[in-house]
Order: C-alpha cells, then sequence, then structure tokens
C-alpha cells in the first residue's frame, strides 16, 4: 500500500529525514517510535503534503501512486489521513458543516453524489457512538476553544468519518488521559480491516497496550534504525532509546 | 469661489440654505419640542460643518469625497418606480412578518404591512404618530433625539435637522413580539446626487421582548446619501435583538449613528452588517443605565472594491454589574479598508462590569487595510475589562488542514472566509435573522468570486 525508498528531506534548509525506508501493506498496523527530534513528526506531515517540507531525494509510492506528486487534497482523496499531532481551529466553522466539506470533497472527486445535511447527520451520529460522544460537538466551531483531549478526539472522529485507506496518527496520544487513550484506541481499532492499513507515530509504548501494532519501528536520526515484533515497543519502554543509536550508527 | 466647485463649505452652506428653505418653514406645523430639536441640531452642524481627518474621531476616515457631490433632498426620484420585486430581495422570503418600507426615508404605506403584531404594539411612521399625538406621540417626544446627541457627530445633527419622518416600533410593557420586525429604507435618487435621512425610534417599555430588522439600500446603482439614525430604548427586563443591514449602491455613502439605552436587567444583542456603499461610517453606542444589563453589540463588514467602512463604537457602562460583549470581524479584498474604534467606559461606580472585545481583520489581498483602535476608560476598581485585535490573511496552517480533508484550496479559502463571517452570524440571537443575514453573505461572498479580481 505504502512504499518508502530512501526518503530525504529538509525543512528551513536542515536535513531530518536522510535515507527512510518503510513499506506498509494492506491490513497491517505499524508504530514508529523514536526519540524526540528524530524526524517521526515530520515523516508524517510529508506524507500529507505538508509545503514546509522539502523532499531532496527519494520516492514514496501510495497505491502504486507516485504520493510526492500528489496535492494535500488529492491524497486525502485517494485515501490518506493525518491525524495531526497539534490540530488546527477554524473561526466560524462548526465540525458539522467541516466534516461534511471534507466528506463531500471526497465524494466529489470518487464521482459520488454529495451528501445532504440530512443524510450526512445520520452518518454522524452513528459515528459519534464509536468514540463515545455526544452531539454537542457537532455545533461548536471546529477545535476553537477545545481542550487537549477534545482535539485529538475530534481527529479521530474526522478518521472514523472520512475512512481512510491509510491513516497516520501522529502522536495522538500525547495528552490523552487513560480513558480517552482506550477510547480513541478503540475507535482505531474499529477502524482496522483487511484492505485498511495504520501507521501510529508515538513517543511512549502506552498506546500500543490498545492498538497492537504488526510491526514497530525506531526512527533515529531521520532513519530507520530498527524494526521488529511488538516485544520492541517493550524492550524500548524498559531500556530506553539510547541502546539503539550505536547499532544504527554501525548499520 | 464657483458654484458648486465642491468643498465641504460648499456643501455645507448648500445643506444649511436647503434647511431654511424646506425644512424650517415646516417647523411652524411641527409640535414646539420637534422645531426645537431641529433648530439646535442645525445649529450644531453650521457650528462644526463636515468633519475634517484633523479630528481624532474622523483620523481614518475622509469624508472629502462628499463634498464633490451637491447631495441633496431635491434629487430624490419625483416617482419612484418600486415594486414587490425590489422588496423580493431585501425582505425575507415567504408571507408573515410585518414590515415596513421607507422610500427617501418616507413612509411607503402601499409597500408595508404594519398589521398583524400583538395588541398595543406599534408599527409605523414616525411623523403619523407625531401628528396624532396621544400615548405614543408622548414616547416620541420623550425619546426622538434624546438618545443619538447632535454634539457626537456632525452626520447625527445634519440628520437631525432633516428629520421629518422614519420608523416608529412600539412595544408596550410585557408583550412579546415573535416574528422579527423588517425594517426597510430604500433610496430613490432622481436626477442627481439625493440624501436622505432616515430615522429609527424603537421603544421596548418593562419586560418587553422583539426583534428587529433595519435594512438600507438602494433601488439603483447611484451615488446618494444616507443619513440615518436609529434610536433603542430598551427598558427595565426588555430584551431586543436587532439587526442592521447597510447594502447600499457601491457608489452611495452612508453615514449613520445608532444609540442604544438600556435599563436595569434589559438584554440587547445588535449585529451592524455593512456589505454597500463606497464609504460608509456607523457609529454604534450604548447606555447601560441600569444594574444587571446585558449586551451584545457585534458586526462584520464584507468589502471589496475600494470600499470603505468606519464603526466607530462606544460602550457606556454607566451602572454596575452590567456586561457587555463585542465582537467585530471584518473581511477585506482588493484596495478595501476597514477601521474599527472600540471605546469603552466604565464610570465610577459601575462596579462588576464585565466586558470583552475583539477585533478581528481577514485581509484577502495585499493592498487591504486595516485600522483597530481601543479605547478604554475605567473609572472604578472591581472591573473585567478585556480588548484584543487581530489582523492578517487566511491561517495558512488552517488551509493545510483543510486540504488534508480533501478540501481543495480554493475551496477551504472560501470555506474559512465564510466561517470568518459565520463567526458573528451565529452569535444573532434569532434563527430566522441568522439566516437572513447568512443568504446576504454568501451572495455577498459570491459577488467576489465571479468578478474579474481587480487585483491578481
Amino acid at each position: 500500500m505504502l512504499q518508502i525508498t530512501n526518503l530525504h528531506a529538509t525543512a528551513d534548509g536542515r536535513e531530518i529525514l536522510k535515507g527512510l525506508d518503510l513499506s506498509v501493506s494492506a491490513g497491517e498496523v505499524h508504530a514508529i517510535m523514536g526519540p524526540n527530534g528524530s524526524g517521526k513528526s515530520t515523516l508524517a506531515q510529508i506524507l500529507a503534503g505538508h509545503p514546509v517540507y522539502i523532499v531532496t531525494e527519494g520516492l514514496v509510492t501510495f497505491e502504486g501512486r507516485d504520493l510526492l506528486d500528489m496535492e494535500p487534497e488529492e491524497r486525502a482523496q485517494a485515501g490518506l489521513f493525518l491525524a495531526f499531532q497539534y490540530p488546527v481551529s477554524i473561526r466560524g466553522i462548526t465540525n458539522a458543516y467541516f466534516l461534511r466539506a471534507g466528506v463531500n470533497a471526497i465524494r466529489k472527486s470518487q464521482g459520488l453524489p454529495e451528501l445532504d445535511p440530512l443524510d450526512f447527520l445520520d452518518v454522524l451520529q452513528e459515528k459519534l457512538k464509536v468514540i463515545g460522544w455526544d452531539d454537542s460537538f457537532l455545533n461548536r466551531p471546529v477545535n476553537d476553544g477545545f481542550s487537549g483531549g477534545e482535539k485529538k478526539r475530534n481527529e479521530i472522529l474526522q478518521m472514523a468519518v472520512l475512512e481512510p485507506r491509510l491513516a497516520v496518527l501522529d502522536e495522538t496520544d500525547s495528552g490523552l488521559d487513560i480513558d480517552a487513550l482506550k477510547t480513541v484506541a478503540a475507535a482505531v481499532n474499529k477502524l482496522r480491516a483487511p484492505e485498511r492499513a495504520t501507521i501510529v507515530v508515538t513517543h511512549y509504548q502506552r498506546l500500543l497496550n490498545y492498538i497492537i501494532p504488526d510491526v514497530v519501528h525506531v526512527l533515529v536520526d531521520g532513519r530507520i534504525a530498527r524494526s521488529g515484533s511488538k516485544e520492541l515497543a517493550l524492550e524500548l519502554e524498559a531500556r530506553g532509546y539510547d541502546w539503539i543509536k550505536p547499532e544504527a550508527d554501525v548499520a | 469661489m464657483t458654484a458648486g466647485s465642491g468643498t465641504a463649505a460648499d456643501q455645507r452652506q448648500g445643506l444649511l440654505d436647503e434647511y431654511h428653505k424646506a425644512i424650517a418653514p415646516s417647523g411652524r406645523k411641527a409640535p414646539a419640542w420637534l422645531a426645537g430639536l431641529r433648530e439646535a441640531a442645525i445649529a450644531r452642524f453650521a457650528d462644526v460643518g463636515f468633519p475634517s481627518t484633523r479630528q481624532e474621531d474622523w483620523r481614518f476616515t475622509s469624508v472629502a469625497p462628499l463634498a464633490n457631490l451637491r447631495f441633496s433632498r431635491m434629487h430624490w426620484h419625483p416617482r419612484p418606480q418600486i415594486g414587490r420585486e425590489h422588496l423580493g430581495l431585501m425582505l425575507p422570503p415567504g408571507p408573515g412578518a410585518a414590515h415596513a418600507v421607507f422610500v427617501n426615508g418616507r413612509f411607503a404605506p402601499n409597500l408595508s404591512s404594519v398589521g398583524g403584531l400583538p395588541a398595543g404594539v406599534r408599527l409605523g411612521s414616525l411623523a403619523d404618530t407625531i401628528q396624532r399625538n396621544g400615548a405614543a406621540g408622548a414616547a416620541i417626544e420623550r425619546h426622538l433625539g434624546r438618545h443619538a446627541l447632535v454634539d457626537r457627530n456632525p452626520f447625527t445633527a445634519l440628520a437631525t435637522a432633516f428629520v421629518e419622518d422614519g420608523a416608529f416600533l412600539y412595544v408596550p410593557a410585557g408583550v412579546e413580539v415573535e416574528a422579527p420586525v423588517q425594517l426597510l429604507f430604500l433610496a430613490a435618487p432622481g436626477d442627481g446626487p439625493s440624501a436622505s435621512y432616515p430615522r429609527v425610534l424603537i421603544v421596548a417599555e418593562r419586560g418587553a421582548r422583539v426583534s428587529v430588522v433595519e435594512t438600507y439600500a438602494g433601488v439603483e446603482d447611484r451615488a446618494y446619501l444616507t443619513s440615518a439614525v436609529t434610536e433603542l430604548v430598551a427598558q427595565d427586563g426588555a430584551q431586543i435583538a436587532s439587526c442592521r443591514i447597510q447594502r447600499e449602491s457601491e457608489l452611495a455613502y452612508h453615514m449613520a449613528t445608532s444609540q442604544v439605552y438600556q435599563g436595569p436587567d434589559s438584554s440587547v444583542q445588535t449585529c451592524t452588517v455593512a456589505v454597500g456603499s463606497a464609504l460608509s461610517r456607523h457609529d454604534v453606542g450604548a447606555v447601560l443605565g441600569g444594574a444587571g444589563g446585558y449586551l451584545i453589540l457585534n458586526g462584520l463588514s464584507v468589502l471589496h472594491g475600494r470600499q470603505h467602512v468606519d464603526h466607530h463604537t462606544t460602550i457606556d457602562h454607566a451602572a454596575p454589574h452590567c456586561e457587555s460583549h463585542e465582537l467585530f470581524n471584518g473581511i477585506l479584498d482588493d484596495h478595501a479598508r476597514g477601521v474599527f474604534t472600540g471605546r469603552i467606559i466604565v464610570r465610577p461606580g459601575a462596579q462588576r462590569t464585565d466586558s470583552k472585545q475583539t477585533n478581528n481583520n481577514l485581509l484577502l489581498s495585499e493592498e487591504a487595510r486595516a485600522d483597530s483602535q481601543p479605547q478604554l476608560e475605567i473609572h472604578a476598581d472591581d472591573v473585567k475589562c478585556t480588548h484584543g485585535a487581530t489582523l492578517g490573511p487566511l491561517d495558512p496552517a488552517a488551509l493545510f488542514y483543510l486540504q488534508t480533508r480533501g478540501i481543495a484550496p480554493h475551496d477551504a479559502r472560501d470555506l474559512m472566509t465564510y466561517g470568518f463571517s459565520a463567526q458573528i452570524i451565529g452569535t444573532v440571537p434569532v434563527p430566522e435573522l441568522r439566516r437572513q443575514l447568512d443568504r446576504l453573505v454568501r451572495a455577498t461572498l459570491d459577488r467576489g468570486a465571479r468578478r474579474p479580481r481587480a487585483v491578481p
């Protein structure tokens, strides 16, 4: 589904990714862990198409298409979703309106008829149950005045509504209490399906107790330094990241 | 100086002559209080004339373009052809709500429908009600010109000198009016630049509740002057929701004052929306005159081309335990310019005042400009007053966020721009009014999208 080959990227002239390789197949959940500044969030932002990052070398294909050649909205329309680490507020636009705009933009790109507000409300009510929310959030402006936890849940609501092929969760667990974490994990697990894949970017192992990954990668200094099974995450939790570094340098 | 050379002094003299020829003689038939009000007003205008940008209150708004045109009541269209089709664009669709229509400031009974209101509610012409005297006439005498004072703004003086007719809405104690009342002021210029002086007086007695919309528009795309004054009185515990829509011709000039007086425990929620005129100025003032008053004073302007709007607000906390919230958003495209001055006065003794003021400006082009100045005068110590202003283009982070949800940049920009207006419209407490404003703003934003852009 997603194939990243020798990806190099810079921001403000500074190289952040230095030859990253990653392959994600349909049906899989990959966790990407690593210390602060290793390039985890940069990778997530590059996949979504953030204009501040410049890819200087390498290739990314998504479902056989050159992802780097696509605009951010085209990536979303093709089924890629990024749950933001820092979701942005949008003045005056209610959550319901925003979600419908996104769903309809994607449906339009697929040649499907747009949903009217009433049909869409039915879809929304069902998805709200998944994340354990009442509909009071629907009429509040997008992320405006939301608490940190509410913003993260809102990202998951968007994911549930947009039903992406590949979801990238960028530190969705940061700032969540344990109940919110479980809710978020349940929503992600609910979306697991043979034709979908998920990349979970996280600093801590905690989330991976609830979202069981198929593969765990450790990102150090812009490269995948080590990949392994879910036990690798436990080892990182116990030993920290420092022991990885030398091995990466040797490799 | 030759006649019609178009200086501010000529313009002033022309208006003074017109007053003495056309208005003063009719004063002999008017009640003494009204004649006195006009005389005091014209004396004030003769004294100060048009404002200049050397005056602090007019620093960002030059009325020099006004002086180049000899605005006059003489240029009213003699037989304006106004039919229902004109009203359709200005009034919400469907039957029901009471509406009063005024052409060049004068009540047009054949275009109006003022029946169907609860017993005791009066809606109609100021001039008619003054002539008929009675209790309603007494209410007019008590309030007309007593709130919007002529020494605050030369145009208030001018409009008060020329006051002849306008809208009067009176809601007696305890009466609640369900559907919003619509007041529509149409400028119908004839053979030259016309001037009209629409006037509104709204009085809600103790415990009354009413919502009202004032719309100002022109029937033709021409240069004309609308100099309007609205006075709005909410007695003890009364609740007023009021919207003001300024959608004049983009060649027109619109100078207006709205002054609110609030008694104890009253609630006033106002929203002023400006999308029209080449040059417009709206002074909105409110006096919180009794404890427990609640005021929302919001505004929105959506401008393009070389349009200029100046919102000058004054909230006077004259009593303790009052709350005021003020939110003005400006959406400025092309070379448009928005000015916002927000003055908040907390009088000695007005303890426990809670006041919040925000002014946001969205600049859609490099040439658009916004000026924002808060003026806080606080003379009490136990108060909470906050203010803030923002100015800038659409947030690129939000643009990217929307794109990652599948929305193309063009649509994302439209959505965010619309959101900027929806933030204001969403605060309007009456659903019918929200829909009416929403339709107006969507049509206005589309105007910008469809026309060839002046600035690439």
